[in-house]
């Protein structure tokens, strides 16, 4: 189990997150040793976040890279195994996987001096679920009681929802509070680490436009400058947490085309780049550009593409099956990614607990004489078959290869579709008017196999682009999620996948792993579970 | 000349209010912007609601039309989505744009206007041919592979030159400032040249090379005087289109100017920032127009504005 | 202030951006400005050279299956990036593409983009410059501010803002996406056009013989078509010839940025694009150098052409 620390009450069908303090080496002792040093400061690449800096309302990479570093979560994940390790809790305890009560440690404060409290939670995600605050992050709040009265009832959101708090959270003093679910939720605690669930202050309520230029921090960064070109945080005296930062300050240079931010690492003008661009992986150059200073590591992303729920010809599962074993993913992760990608095998990344290794068999497997045969039984394709998608993440030659496979194979005249941007490609798959098949990328947001399934497959799950809908995997998601251990669970979630592997809603690609590099300045590098560069663990080498 | 000035600026009016409303539709119809704003995920419906209550998108286009001109004659270019004012960004950028266009403008006037100078006194030799085949060939090769080398060699491989200008210092933007500029540079030194090359036969100059002065200073003084007028016309209708076709260039040297906001703008469906980044370019254009024209009257007295 | 007056400053304006100077007063005498033309442009090398390449390029795009065999779509991956060989000769892109067959088989798609842009131009363009120039007064005000409209963006992000709105997707029909590009390229480069063609056609205006038509009594369309056209053509023409290889050029850039001419269409642009990556620059330069030369080729053949036939069309250049 990747050497994950967990300890669990089995008897008691109690499921706690404990503290690894132990384990973890005590990383952050030697927090402030550096202060006096000038040039304790690094420069790593950013790009505009599309909103201010709040944990409820940022669900993209470029603000979450940055809130990781000014949020502090009840949970964090293990930078190695993202195994959740409790952070401001000190214990999340529940009998029933539907009423939690949640600890949390006492005398920590915000970067404004005041304290972090029990409240501070509450208050933050009523706040973030409540419809008509229009956070991102409201959806995160689902599965508490309550969510569905503090939602608007209208699409323009003109009524007032029933209530403005969720019913499921209670204040019980300044150091506890309580969560009741409306089903039982197994894995609860393990989602309690993403940003949403972050807590916020006093300030925040009476001026959450104020966090556009200042926003408050619980984490071990503070935001210290915000403007176009450049967010600057620096260390925040008031943190408390094991994950202290080891640079003074960070400083996100914002880059619009990430080859920028690749050539400025080479030449040693940036410190750390998170992305490198995938022409560059060909042959290795990144590896002689940056020799001896580069990295990758697997993340929870898998990508996939899924079958047009509205395309009629692509009902058929002998189809579907064929297409999956049309795709030659070896070849395509040689020669497009320089096998910095890893062919799936499975509807999960193999980085959570619960992945099981093969689990979609020989669909997931290249064979063109089992593919074509299959194909021959299914009623075939006519026309264009496009494979939609979004340009500016760079995964037009990924397509083309896709298609080229299929095309190759099959004989289908597969063509690569780009939309400008994922918000088109989300658009159309929103109204339901692309046709054949389409791009879709799945970054975790937390470490589990349910975070794989249901967000995407869930009937009317808010990303259940390719609109399955099968019973049998619902009643196994629900079995699962009322399991009382997470290996039961996980066994019950793996059940669920199989239904995926028969149907085939989408198919699934490859892994992908973190690329990353960094300039010959600084040292320690490295990426967590998520493909997120650890920005607090970096230090800068002592000339 | 006062009462063409005002009649040509009472004309950018119109002007000015047909450019916005076309951008205005063209980013209108873009679709809804609220969409994809959410990562991997679909926006909440609470979300979509605020966003397109805060921005008007929930209006009729001519409502939305309506809503922006008010603002834009209390003097206010909106709102941008981060939710800072749409004039806070674009000042922040503007010196950047500016600086660079500065640069790209001096490289190609410089470059120019030597070569142009070189082909034109050695018509139809060897130098003449060399300057038309090396300019024609950079229009030839679209910028971005230009830039992309540029980089590569005086960036990285050389290291002459900061390969980016995140910071928009002076230094840092000769690079790509003179990769901008590199596309005009072609016709700056076709213009210079055939200028010189009429110009050597006029009357004036066969004076004064009768009158004995040297070749140097027949070229520097008479001729070349003389042959800047449509230079100078270029650069004035260049400047806006430097500006606005910095897209490219400032993408690949990532220089935080307009070319930049523009493009993620018009990537986020922005509509009140492309409107305002863009209507400052045209008015840009327009006025840059307007001076080369009064200019005209200053460098060649012949020609009267009045 | 006359009209008249005003406007010879914009006049001059345009005949400089029209490539140094614009058509002057015809040579009096038998022979027609045109057959003078010709008989400079034969005895012009650059012509020829030029003729010569624009020929070639036109069969390419035409009949590319005389240059090559290779089917230009189908690709095997396994074999990407092999460097130019026997079997090969331009080289396999990253795709697993037979380099040469892309090249041949590109020239139609950017061809077409660039020679319809300036055809539509040249007609849209020359229509409304040729009446604003001829009518004047509030007619000539209105259309000169309708094109300041659209000359005041630039070409590439008038561009970016319509193909945002009107994408193009694989599987429509070749031409439609073609004559897309071409519709918004000519949209936003008309008015140049018509600047220049209003500025040639004052120009043309007062001469002589033009007043001598008028006063045997010809009609205005006669003067239009007969006398003024023929002599204000040139610099329009000479633009037209420069603009056509920008236009190629544009296409390239619009690719780039990821909304140009969509797959399985075949183009410089797209190839250019896709292979102008550093990365990719470093490793595979062969996938850049050659649909870059084809480009730069046909760019040049149209701009020498046009110098050749501005260099004909002005006696004082001679």
């Amino acid at each position: 189990m990747r050497g994950r620390s967990r300890a669990m009450a089995a008897a008691a069908g109690i499921i706690a997150v404990t503290l690894t303090a132990a384990a973890c080496g005590g990383g952050g002792s030697s927090s402030s040793g550096n202060s006096g040093n000038t040039a304790n400061e690094i420069t790593v690449r950013g790009c505009t976040p599309q909103n201010p800096l709040v944990g409820g309302n940022t669900a993209e990479v470029c603000g979450g890279n940055m809130l990781d570093l000014i949020t502090r979560k009840l949970v964090h994940y293990n930078v190695d195994t993202a195994a959740p390790e409790l952070d401001l809790a000190t214990a999340i305890d529940t009998k029933d996987n539907q009423h939690f009560d949640v600890k949390i440690q006492s005398g920590q404060k915000f970067s404004d001096g005041t304290p972090i409290t029990a409240k501070s939670f509450v208050d933050a995600w009523n706040y973030t679920a409540y419809g008509p605050n229009g956070q991102q992050g409201s959806y995160f709040f689902e599965p508490i009681e309550g969510y569905a009265a503090t939602q608007c009832t209208d699409d323009e959101c003109k009524a007032k929802p029933k209530a403005e708090t969720l019913s499921g959270l209670k204040v019980k003093s300044d150091t506890e509070f309580t969560i009741t679910t409306s089903e039982k939720v197994s894995n609860l605690p393990v989602r309690l680490g993403y940003a949403a669930f972050s807590p916020q202050p006093e300030a925040f309520f009476s001026n959450p436009d104020s966090y556009k230029t200042k926003p408050i921090s619980s984490g071990p960064y503070q935001a210290s400058s915000i403007n176009d070109t450049d967010y600057v945080f620096t260390k925040n005296p008031n943190y408390q947490g094991k994950w202290a930062g080891k640079t003074d300050k960070i400083d996100f240079r914002i880059y619009n085309d990430p080859s920028a931010a690749y050539t400025d690492v080479v030449a040693n003008n940036l410190d750390v780049t998170d992305i490198i661009p995938p022409d560059q992986l060909v042959g290795d150059q990144w590896k002689s550009d940056l020799d001896g200073r580069n990295g990758t590591k697997p993340q929870g992303v898998i990508q996939a593409f899924g079958f047009s729920p509205i395309d009629s010809q692509l009902k058929n599962v002998n189809l579907r099956h064929a297409i999956s074993m049309a795709v030659d993913r070896a070849t395509i992760v040689k020669q497009i990614y320089n096998n910095t990608r890893t062919p799936a095998d499975s509807f999960v990344s193999p980085v959570v607990q619960g992945y099981k290794a093969g689990a979609c068999g020989q669909y997931c497997e290249y064979n063109p004489t089992e593919a074509k045969a299959l194909y021959a039984k299914s009623p075939g394709y006519k026309g264009t078959l496009t494979f939609a998608y979004n340009q500016d993440g760079g995964h037009g030659p990924m397509a083309t290869a896709v298609c080229n496979s299929i095309k190759n194979t099959l004989g289908i005249d597969c063509q690569p579709k780009s939309e400008p941007d994922f918000k088109t490609l989300r658009d159309q798959l929103n109204k339901r008017e692309l046709k054949g098949i389409f791009r879709s990328g799945w970054q975790m947001d937390y470490p589990s196999i349910e975070n794989f399934l249901a967000p995407i497959y869930a009937k009317g799950a808010a990303s259940n682009d390719t609109a399955y809908d099968n019973p049998k995997f619902d009643a196994k998601l629900a079995q699962a999620a009322a399991a009382p251990t997470e290996e039961e669970a996980n066994t019950l979630y793996q059940e669920a996948e199989q239904y995926l592997v028969q149907d085939m809603p989408a198919v699934p690609e490859w892994y992908d792993e973190a690329a990353y590099g960094w300039s010959n300045r600084v040292e320690n590098v490295k990426t967590n579970a998520f493909g997120v560069i650890d920005y607090a663990s970096i230090t800068v080498k002592s000339s | 000349m006062v009462s063409y000035t005002i009649r040509r600026i009472l004309q950018m009016i119109p002007v000015l209010l047909g450019a916005t409303f076309i951008l205005f539709a063209a980013v209108f119809a873009l679709g809804d912007p609220s969409a994809g704003r959410c990562g991997q995920r679909p926006c909440p419906p609470g979300y979509i609601a605020k966003f397109r209550a805060e921005y008007h998108l929930d209006q009729p286009l001519l409502v939305q039309y309506g809503y922006y001109l008010g603002k834009l004659f209390r003097g206010d270019l909106g709102t941008s989505f981060y939710g800072n004012p749409v004039a806070h960004e674009l000042a922040i950028r503007y010196p950047t744009t500016i600086k660079l266009t500065v640069i790209a403008i001096l490289c190609e006037v410089i470059i120019g206007v030597a070569a142009g100078v070189l082909a034109g006194i050695r018509k139809g030799r060897f130098l003449d041919n060399l300057v038309l085949i090396s300019t024609l060939l950079v229009i030839s090769i679209p910028v971005f592979v230009i830039g992309n080398l540029a980089q590569l060699v005086f960036g990285v491989k050389l290291e002459w030159f900061p390969p980016t200008a995140g910071q928009g210092s002076l230094y840092e933007l000769l690079l790509p400032g003179f990769v901008l500029g590199a596309l005009s540079v072609a016709y700056i030194s076709r213009l210079t040249r055939n200028s010189v090359v009429e110009n050597l036969r006029t009357d004036y100059v066969r004076t004064a090379r009768a009158k004995g002065l040297s070749n140097a200073r027949v070229i520097s003084v008479h001729t070349l005087r003389n042959s800047l007028i449509p230079v100078v016309t270029f650069i004035g209708t260049d400047i806006g289109s430097l500006m606005g076709g910095a897209i490219v260039t400032e993408r690949i040297f990532n220089v935080n100017g307009i070319g930049n906001f523009i493009f993620r703008s018009i990537n986020q469906k922005d509509g009140q920032s492309v409107v305002g980044a863009v209507l400052i370019l045209v008015v840009v254009y327009l006025v840059m127009n307007l001076i080369v024209d009064l200019l005209y009257g200053v460098l060649d007295p012949r020609i009267s504005n009045d | 202030m006359t009209d008249t007056e005003q406007l010879t400053a914009e006049t001059r304006d345009e005949a400089a951006r029209a490539g140094g100077s614009a058509v002057n007063t015809p040579v009096a005498g038998g022979r027609s400005l045109w057959a003078d033309a010709w008989r400079e442009l034969r005895h012009n090398p650059l012509f020829w050279i030029s003729a010569v390449l624009i020929l070639l390029i036109v069969l390419m795009a035409v009949v590319p299956q005389l240059f090559t065999s290779t089917d230009p779509t189908y690709a095997n991956l396994s074999t990407a990036r092999t460097p130019p060989n026997r079997a090969h000769i331009f080289g396999i892109d990253n795709q697993g593409y037979d380099i040469y067959a892309r090249t041949i088989h590109g020239a139609r798609a950017s061809v077409l983009v660039g020679l319809g842009t300036a055809v539509f131009t040249l007609i849209i363009g020359g229509f409304f410059g040729l009446v604003a120039g001829y009518a004047g007064g509030w007619l000539d005000a209105v259309l000169q501010r309708i094109g300041d409209i659209f000359f005041a963006f630039p070409l590439l992000l008038g561009g970016l803002v319509f193909l945002y709105t009107f994408p193009s997707n694989p599987g429509d029909p070749f031409i439609e996406m073609v004559a897309k590009i071409i519709l918004v390229l000519t949209i936003i480069a008309w008015p140049q056009t018509a600047r220049v063609m209003r500025a040639s056609v004052l120009q043309v205006k007062p001469s002589d013989y033009i007043q001598a038509a008028r006063a045997l009594g010809a009609s205005g369309p006669r003067i239009i078509f007969r006398h003024i056209l023929p002599n204000a053509l040139g610099p329009v023409i000479v633009i037209a010839t420069i603009n056509l290889g920008v236009f190629i050029g544009v296409e390239a850039t619009l690719s780039f940025l990821g909304i140009g001419l969509q797959p399985p269409t075949i183009s410089w642009g797209i190839d250019i694009s896709n292979a102008s990556g550093i990365g990719l620059v470093r490793a595979a330069p062969y996938m850049l150098l050659f649909p870059s030369i084809f480009l730069s080729i046909t760019v040049l053949a149209f701009i020498m052409l046009g110098d050749a036939v501005r260099d004909a069309l002005d006696p004082k250049l001679r």
